[in-house]
């Protein structure tokens, strides 16, 4: 999202699902749609068929979605910015970008340009592994597209290169003048069902609801008038931040609300050492999670179906959630929860229905200004939507970017923070499975599910599996500089040679033993993507 | 754009060009019936219930693949039309495992439905029947060929929408049947278990398996809501009973998803009321967690985080909000970390 901020100045997807299907080139990188986001992947599927889209897919894993192209790149995991700055310079050298949309609508091209005239595709092919000649094809096809969408996921934002690959993104998409369009743009596709509400609403450190930055004199100034409390001045951590704070002994207590990392962070021995250092920690959830059982309290929430709110979607979407069954046992809306501790701790907040918290939301934020609850329980609105008349937003930076104009980053290659070397020659990657969720809190308790899909196992291409002599279901350990992990084997020729891929939903083989916490330096995201291990026969 | 006038039934109608007289039917109320139609998919014309009766056509024809042009008039409910629907009707129940009493679809299949609307209490057509055994070891899905009525909706739903093609047609005639490749259950195809296959069957022939037994349609309250997983913002209907969750379901008219789930939306419903669920607030005594009152819980929080930010200051607590929780909680806990605890220290896991 830094990444999508610094380019246009607003970190969301441009676009909207439903003009998918009005790409006639779609780039999907480091997104397995079809196992992550299925609806999604409907659309581009639909695309191909019924519009006769063409589909190019950049992963190192074959995954399902190369199965409707003929135009699949398969990069070293982590090589991300030299691929498309590799494709950058197909397109400039062949004069295929777009001038009229950089030379109006665009800055710093000639930057950029510097950069990208020393990617040639030989050079590419090298770091990549991507032939010279699929990178120059993808290129042509790409910069000929009347509509070109581009779209990514973790496999893009989690590398300690995390913020340039989205920025290369970024420059690919102006470079080709697919932004502000139907059927173009530059879509991440948000994990999580409210992933992008959360970002919204302000759960960040540098901001509060609608990206309002902490010091910022306006956002003070209305928290006083409707909070009546001043903001905090001194900047707050990242989650990821947050473990090494506690464990240099600056942060004391925690409140957890709905999150897991006793199984979804980098490099969990670290972890479980900083939760059990704290004095203090809480955790609210629905199940005794890995990490509830390290609480000092543990508050029962409910599920989605128990209660009223808003969701935001991955196209910025605002929905209504609807209250199906009452609160099961004892738990409690985890809205009411915070009020309460609230009021306990000295502070008013004084809320009779949700719908209160959804126009207060309304009243403190621009990009949500619209949005009141009485309307979005009538009709979804996608933000932004700055009054009660505006219709919504459905493809950002159509005249104008958010930030004026869109701004070009040279980015250089930089390889991964932890390569491989003779005692760890693998590279493992991870991900997520079809059939679960994040850290399986929902899925694994859900029978059906849990029953087709059991286990973890460790994807690895046969011809390293035969060299070690592992067989499907032959139990090895991967063991990477922090920690280790006994697993099952999969021999699946769908990972590359010298790549190991494991799914993190399961406690049974907790991946992110292996992971390494490095950190994107700008969005401080993990490089949960790459890892170096080594595999031995268990 | 150029307007079409039409008359169906008498009734003078103005639409635009492109649609078929099944769609312009259904947006003036007129109701056709119809069994292998489902607006997710290309026209097929295979049931011949929709036929309809147009001035000047030498046949009948289908409503769901004839489209509209302008001049035309249409009869949807002459006598011969429902001759031949309920000749149809009384030929696909002659075949058909007349298990209604205990079967899922009761009360939600378009055969029993209609059967009911043209007074079929007799079958002219007494024969010979088929009996399939299937069994299927996937936990998700259960298909029973005794109840299928061919109509092509799973075989085209899987090709056209999920482009997944797990289903076919075997045989000929009436032996035809639906099978997957090898006769194999889903599980060992390539199936994803997304289960539009369900969702699109107009019978009782593929049904939720996990929802067996839990309660039928009449039975049954809907709520719309959002679908808990992923980025989409898929809109599910939460089927519930006794105030529990018997099934989910999707509106083919409404919300981005537009019908469409995936296992995860269709399937991963049941944690809601698993018995492992916390009930209860836990405090640690003696190393153990234990149940206690929400009034001793909150109490405990509150203390040891005013007693913390005394000694240590705001910034020495710190919170994770959640992806999973609604905006208007998201807000809230910003709003607490910010107003109440004093800190900037909130995030969440948008980068895992």
């Amino acid at each position: 999202m830094a990444g999508l901020v610094k380019a246009f100045g607003s970190g969301a997807m441009t676009n909207s699902l439903d003009d998918i299907v009005k790409a006639d080139v779609m780039l999907v990188i480091g997104s397995n749609t079809t196992e992550n986001h299925p609806i999604v992947a409907l659309e581009m599927k639909r695309a191909v068929y019924d519009f006769k889209a063409k589909l190019i897919v950049i992963d190192p894993r074959k995954i399902r979605l190369t199965e409707y192209t003929d135009m699949w790149l398969s990069q070293k995991p982590g090589t991300d910015v030299a691929v498309l700055n590799g494709l950058m310079n197909v397109i400039i050298e062949e004069g295929l970008e777009d001038k009229d949309f950089i030379n109006k609508r665009t800055e710093d091209y000639e930057e950029l340009k510097k950069t990208v005239i020393k990617y040639t595709p030989e050079k590419v092919e090298n770091v990549s592994g991507i032939p010279a000649d699929s990178l120059r094809k993808a290129a042509r096809l790409f910069a000929a597209a009347k509509n070109g969408a581009i779209f990514y996921c973790m496999g893009i934002t989690q590398h300690t290169t995390g913020t340039n690959n989205v920025l290369s993104i970024a420059n690919l998409a102006m470079l080709t003048g697919n932004i502000g369009r139907p059927g173009a743009g530059v879509n991440p596709l948000r994990g999580q069902n409210n992933v992008q509400g959360a970002c919204d609403m302000g759960a960040l450190p540098g901001c509060v609801s609608g990206y309002q930055n902490v010091c910022d004199l306006g956002i003070i100034e209305k928290c006083k008038d409707i909070w009546g409390a001043k903001l905090p001045e001194k900047g707050g951590l990242s989650v990821t931040e947050m473990t090494d704070a506690v464990l240099r002994g600056e942060v004391k207590a925690m409140y957890i609300m709905g999150e897991n990392p006793m199984l979804s962070d980098p490099d969990l021995n670290h972890v479980k050492e900083a939760f059990e250092k704290l004095d203090f920690l809480v955790v609210q959830d629905i199940f005794l999670t890995e990490t509830a059982e390290l609480a000092d309290v543990v508050l029962p929430g409910v599920s989605f179906a128990e209660k009223d709110g808003t969701f935001t979607n991955t196209e910025r979407r605002v929905q209504i959630v609807r209250r199906a069954i009452a609160p099961v046992g004892n738990s409690r809306p985890d809205w009411l929860i915070i009020s309460d501790l609230a009021k306990v701790m000295g502070y008013e907040m004084n809320y009779e229905t949700v719908g209160e918290i959804t126009n207060e939301i309304a009243s403190i934020t621009p990009t949500y200004g619209g949005i009141t609850f009485e309307r979005v329980s009538k009709e979804s609105v996608q933000w932004p939507c700055p009054d009660a008349t505006h219709p919504g937003t459905p493809i950002l930076h159509a005249e104008k970017f958010t930030r004026g104009l869109g701004k070009f980053h040279a980015v250089e290659y930089k390889p991964p923070a932890e390569e491989t070397d003779k005692e760890y020659p693998f590279v493992l990657t991870t991900g997520r499975l079809l059939y679960h969720y994040h850290t399986g809190t929902m899925t694994r308790h859900s029978m059906g599910l849990d029953e087709v899909c059991r286990e973890a196992r460790v994807e690895i291409n046969p011809e390293d599996a035969k060299k070690l002599n592992i067989k499907d279901d032959d139990w090895v350990e991967l063991i990477s500089r922090r920690g280790k992990v006994e697993i099952k084997a999969c021999v699946a020729p769908r990972v590359p040679k010298g790549t190991v891929f494991v799914p993190f939903h399961f406690k049974e083989a907790p991946v992110n033993m292996l992971t390494n916490s490095a950190l994107d330096p700008v969005s401080k995201i993990p490089e949960l993507k790459v890892c170096a291990v080594r595999v031995e026969r268990a | 754009m150029a307007k079409i006038n039409l008359v169906i039934n008498d009734r003078k109608i103005e639409t635009e060009p492109g649609k078929t007289i099944l769609e312009v039917a259904g947006e003036n109320r007129i109701k056709i019936p119809t069994l292998c139609h489902d607006p997710r998919l290309k026209p097929y014309g295979a049931c011949r219930v929709c036929l309809v009766e147009v001035e000047g056509a030498r046949t009948f024809l289908p409503a769901c693949a004839t489209e509209v042009i302008d001049g035309m008039v249409v009869k949807t409910n002459t006598v011969p039309l429902y001759e031949i629907r309920r000749t149809i009707v009384e030929l696909l129940l002659s075949d058909h495992e007349l298990s209604c009493v205990t079967c899922e679809s009761a009360g939600q299949c378009q055969l029993q439905d209609l059967a009911y609307e043209l007074g079929i209490e007799e079958n002219r057509f007494e024969g010979e029947k088929h009996t399939y055994t299937i069994e299927d070891y996937n936990p998700l899905i259960e298909r029973d060929l005794n109840k299928c009525i061919s109509c092509g909706r799973c075989v085209r739903i899987c090709e056209e929408v999920q482009q997944n093609s797990i289903y076919t047609f075997a045989n000929r005639g009436f032996d035809a049947i639906v099978t997957t490749p090898y006769d194999r259950s889903l599980i060992e195809t390539k199936c994803e278990l997304c289960g539009q296959c369900v969702s699109t069957c107009p019978t009782g022939a593929l049904t939720e398996k996990m929802s067996r037994y839990k309660g039928r349609i009449w039975e049954i309250e809907k709520v719309k809501t959002i679908c808990p997983y992923c980025g989409c913002g898929c809109e599910l209907e939460i089927q519930i009973k006794n105030g529990e969750i018997v099934r989910v379901s999707t509106d083919v008219e409404s919300g981005i998803n537009k019908g469409n789930a995936c296992a995860k939306g269709r399937f991963g419903y049941d944690f809601v009321n698993h018995p492992n669920r916390l009930t209860s607030p836990l405090v640690r005594k003696n190393g153990e967690l234990v149940e206690t009152s929400w009034d001793e819980a909150i109490k405990t929080v509150a203390d040891k985080f005013s007693k913390i930010k005394k000694k240590h200051g705001s910034d020495a607590i710190a919170g994770l909000s959640s992806a999973k929780c609604t905006n208007e909680e998201n807000y809230l806990m910003q709003k607490f970390m910010r107003a109440v605890i004093g800190t900037n220290n909130i995030d969440h896991c948008a980068r895992l």
